[in-house]
């Protein structure tokens, strides 16, 4: 049976209509894979050397258990934000005599082969073999190896239960942030010495293998409790039943100001604030707003001024690229009837970049407090926001014509917590760091004002021949509306 | 008024239909029948440009529509539920095509009132969005919707399909009121012989993507339609 599913999803995934985008994003997303299993190897490698160098009376062995407590932290925090429960279309599978409980438990098995859950290895493997080789107790090593592994699992099936939990709500990400957060400082203020505790209790699983049964017992629970939230989403009326949620009557009026792209931005807006999904987007911009403070309060970074510009293109287009990317398959559910009714693209494509033009103007605006950390900084984020406007923008709509995948959203497929991973990052990188880059340049080579001034330029010529490029763009969504039109139409 | 010449549609070399000449006159209601794959859909599809056509062309007014967009203006359609906007209310979707079709809300509003009967109590006031409406009342919403805005040529793909026995019976009227009364040329596909000779003036039958028959419709319509289907036909 096992092997049947696992048929299914490979066709799944050769089959789709975007397998070629697919392809391209696993390839980088391989390579991504392949510097992280380098970083964890190096770690693994260097850590008992570095940590008898850098404490010499302490047990190499005993620092490292102290970690724990932190990585196991961080380790969730970019799990919710990058792993996803392995999605299945689970619908045509429910009248068929298959057990629910096999569906689930293929569900659940699979997510434990997630790349997420090797990673670890890389890094305890050859810090295990360093501690035997420096004649530590052989059994006392193995278990605790076995024991890192058990609690990469207890992290792997904790996420699912916090994202299940964090779905139904609507700042997604809030959660998460709150409970690390929480365990964060309950230790960091020495109210509970969570990380002390938790080392002990791994030193003693190790000496008394017998122990092991304890996180054991931890996994055992969280994958029943699992399983158990699977199982219930399992049947065809709890997806049915979501109550139909009340009517949000806005009607947008103001939007009548921008004319004849009216009607496309009321819908547009809507579509933002009714479907959860796009509705994350916006909630991202909040998140993404504060994202400077990870920087410009540490003086470390000070100095680094090519960071100011990727902070700005950032913080002023966190909308851009959470919601742009994935145009026009926002409409992908209804796009025939888009295509047959008396609209014109060029009206639908300037409403997109009316939206999105308006953000950036409005996180720019959101963004002046930054100014507190030195006037450098608003003016790196104001040439951000011309370069966004004038580059970005269309960037990411010509990039929406390559668009093929659908989304649902209505949300009513049984595993769809949140819809997209790691990918949705990935595509954004280039608009963020393609503008550091030359902003880089242009600041070694001459001076910081000369690098703004590139940018601002770019941006102007951009805005200068919108006509031009919005027409281009137009032409590139005519020549492939067919493809579209075929793809949207596709469930996978 | 719709013009069809030398159309084809293959997929690699799977002909899926081939239309040598069809011309539809204005103010007709025009019926498609045939079996399933038998290239209803595709034709609906080449028609409103949402595929492309192997060979050949049709024109909507003199208008080819696969190198203009000019017939959108004038040509309404309701081919499945992907033409509704799930997250929107009925209200709120009528009021956006209006708007693409250039009517103000109080032109919708009255158009919409005059389909009261139609709705059952089942669409207008809800305060529910057409996603949560059932499979009926959303294909209801979605009809009343092609026909707002005063189209020429309106375009549904078997519309009786998921329909209860009274709406089936009041849409017939609504589409003979459209066509004898308003002159709009009206084409329908359906698998419901019976209803479909009801309602339109003419019916072509197409097989394997060709057309085999093409009927003024009469009394005797029904029964050759019937013959033909179930293979018992006197050649």
């Amino acid at each position: 049976m096992i092997k049947r599913f696992l048929d299914l999803e490979w066709k799944q995934f050769t089959r789709s209509a975007s397998f070629g985008k697919s392809v391209a994003l696993k390839i980088v997303m391989a390579f991504f894979a392949l510097y992280f299993v380098a970083m964890f190897l190096i770690v693994g490698i260097a850590m008992y050397p570095l940590l008898k160098k850098v404490f010499p009376e302490s047990d190499p062995f005993v620092m490292f258990n102290g970690f724990i407590f932190f990585w196991i932290l961080g380790d969730l925090v970019v799990r919710f934000f990058f792993q996803k429960l392995p999605v299945m279309s689970v619908k045509p599978l429910l009248t068929l005599p298959i057990k629910r409980s096999k569906v689930v438990n293929f569900v659940l098995g699979k997510s434990a082969l997630s790349f997420f859950n090797f990673l670890p290895l890389f890094a305890i493997v050859p810090f295990g073999i360093t501690l035997i080789l420096k004649d530590y107790n052989v059994s006392v090593v193995l278990v605790w190896m076995l024991t890192i592994v058990l609690i990469t699992l207890i992290n792997n099936f904790l996420n699912f239960i916090i994202e299940g939990l964090s779905a139904k709500t609507e700042l997604s990400f809030l959660p998460i942030i709150l409970f690390a957060g929480s365990l964060f400082a309950l230790n960091h203020f020495k109210i509970i010495n969570i990380a002390e505790a938790l080392s002990h209790g791994i030193q003693a699983i190790s000496n008394n293998p017998l122990l092991l049964i304890v996180p054991m017992l931890i996994l055992a629970g969280l994958y029943l409790y699992n399983f158990k939230i699977l199982r219930e989403k399992l049947f065809l009326d709890s997806s049915l039943k979501t109550k139909a949620e009340a009517v949000n009557a806005s009607s947008f009026e103001w939007t009548k100001k921008f004319g004849d792209i009216a009607p496309f931005m009321q819908l547009d807006l809507k579509l933002l604030w009714r479907n959860k999904r796009p509705k994350s987007a916006v909630w991202m911009v909040f998140f993404g707003l504060l994202y400077g403070l990870f920087f410009y309060p540490n003086p470390m970074y000070q100095d680094k001024e090519f960071l100011f510009a990727f902070v700005g293109i950032f913080v002023t287009g966190i909308f851009l690229i959470n919601f742009g990317q994935f145009i026009p398959a926002w409409d992908s559910g209804y796009y025939k009837m888009l295509m047959s009714q008396n609209i014109k693209y060029k009206q639908y494509l300037k409403s997109k970049y009316t939206l999105m033009t308006l953000s950036v103007i409005i996180l720019f605006v959101l963004s002046i407090p930054y100014v507190y950390f030195g006037w450098k900084i608003l003016l790196a984020h104001f040439a951000a926001a011309i370069y966004n406007i004038g580059v970005n923008t269309y960037v990411i709509l010509l990039g929406g014509s390559f668009n093929r995948k659908k989304i649902d959203l209505s949300q009513r497929a049984a595993f769809n917590f949140q819809g997209t991973g790691a990918v949705q990052w990935i595509i954004g990188l280039p608009l963020m760091l393609l503008p550091m880059g030359i902003f880089a340049i242009f600041n070694f080579a001459f001076n910081f004002e000369i690098g703004i001034l590139v940018l601002i330029l770019l941006g102007v010529i951009g805005i200068v021949f919108h006509q031009k490029i919005m027409k281009f763009i137009t032409n590139r969504y005519l020549a492939s509306k067919y493809k579209m039109i075929d793809a949207f139409d596709q469930d996978n | 008024m719709i013009t069809t010449t030398n159309l084809t549609k293959k997929y690699n070399a799977n002909q899926v239909l081939n239309i040598q000449s069809l011309e539809i006159p204005k103010g007709q209601s025009f019926g498609l029948v045939g079996n399933n794959g038998a290239g209803k859909t595709t034709y609906f599809s080449l028609l409103l440009d949402l595929i492309q056509p192997t060979t050949g062309y049709i024109k909507n007014n003199d208008i080819q529509v696969n190198l203009s967009e000019d017939w959108k203006p004038f040509t309404a359609s309701f081919i499945d539920e992907s033409f509704l906007i799930g997250y929107l209310t009925a209200e709120e979707y009528f009021y956006f095509i209006g708007e693409l079709r250039g009517q103000n809300k109080a032109d919708v509003d009255a158009l919409v009132a005059t389909f009261e009967d139609f709705f059952h109590g089942e669409i207008l006031g809800q305060k529910k969005y057409l996603r949560d409406l059932s499979k009926g009342n959303q294909k209801k919403a979605g009809i009343v919707a092609a026909l707002i805005g005063n189209p020429e040529v309106i375009i549904l793909d078997e519309p009786f399909a998921n329909l209860d026995p009274t709406t089936q019976i009041k849409l017939k009227q609504i589409v003979k009121d459209l066509a004898q009364e308003q002159g709009v040329t009206v084409l329908i596909s359906s698998h419901d012989l019976m209803h479909i000779t009801d309602v339109c003036e003419r019916i072509v039958v197409l097989e394997k993507g060709e057309v085999v028959k093409d009927i003024v419709t009469s009394q005797a319509t029904l029964k050759e339609l019937e013959a033909h289907f179930a293979g018992t036909e006197i050649i």
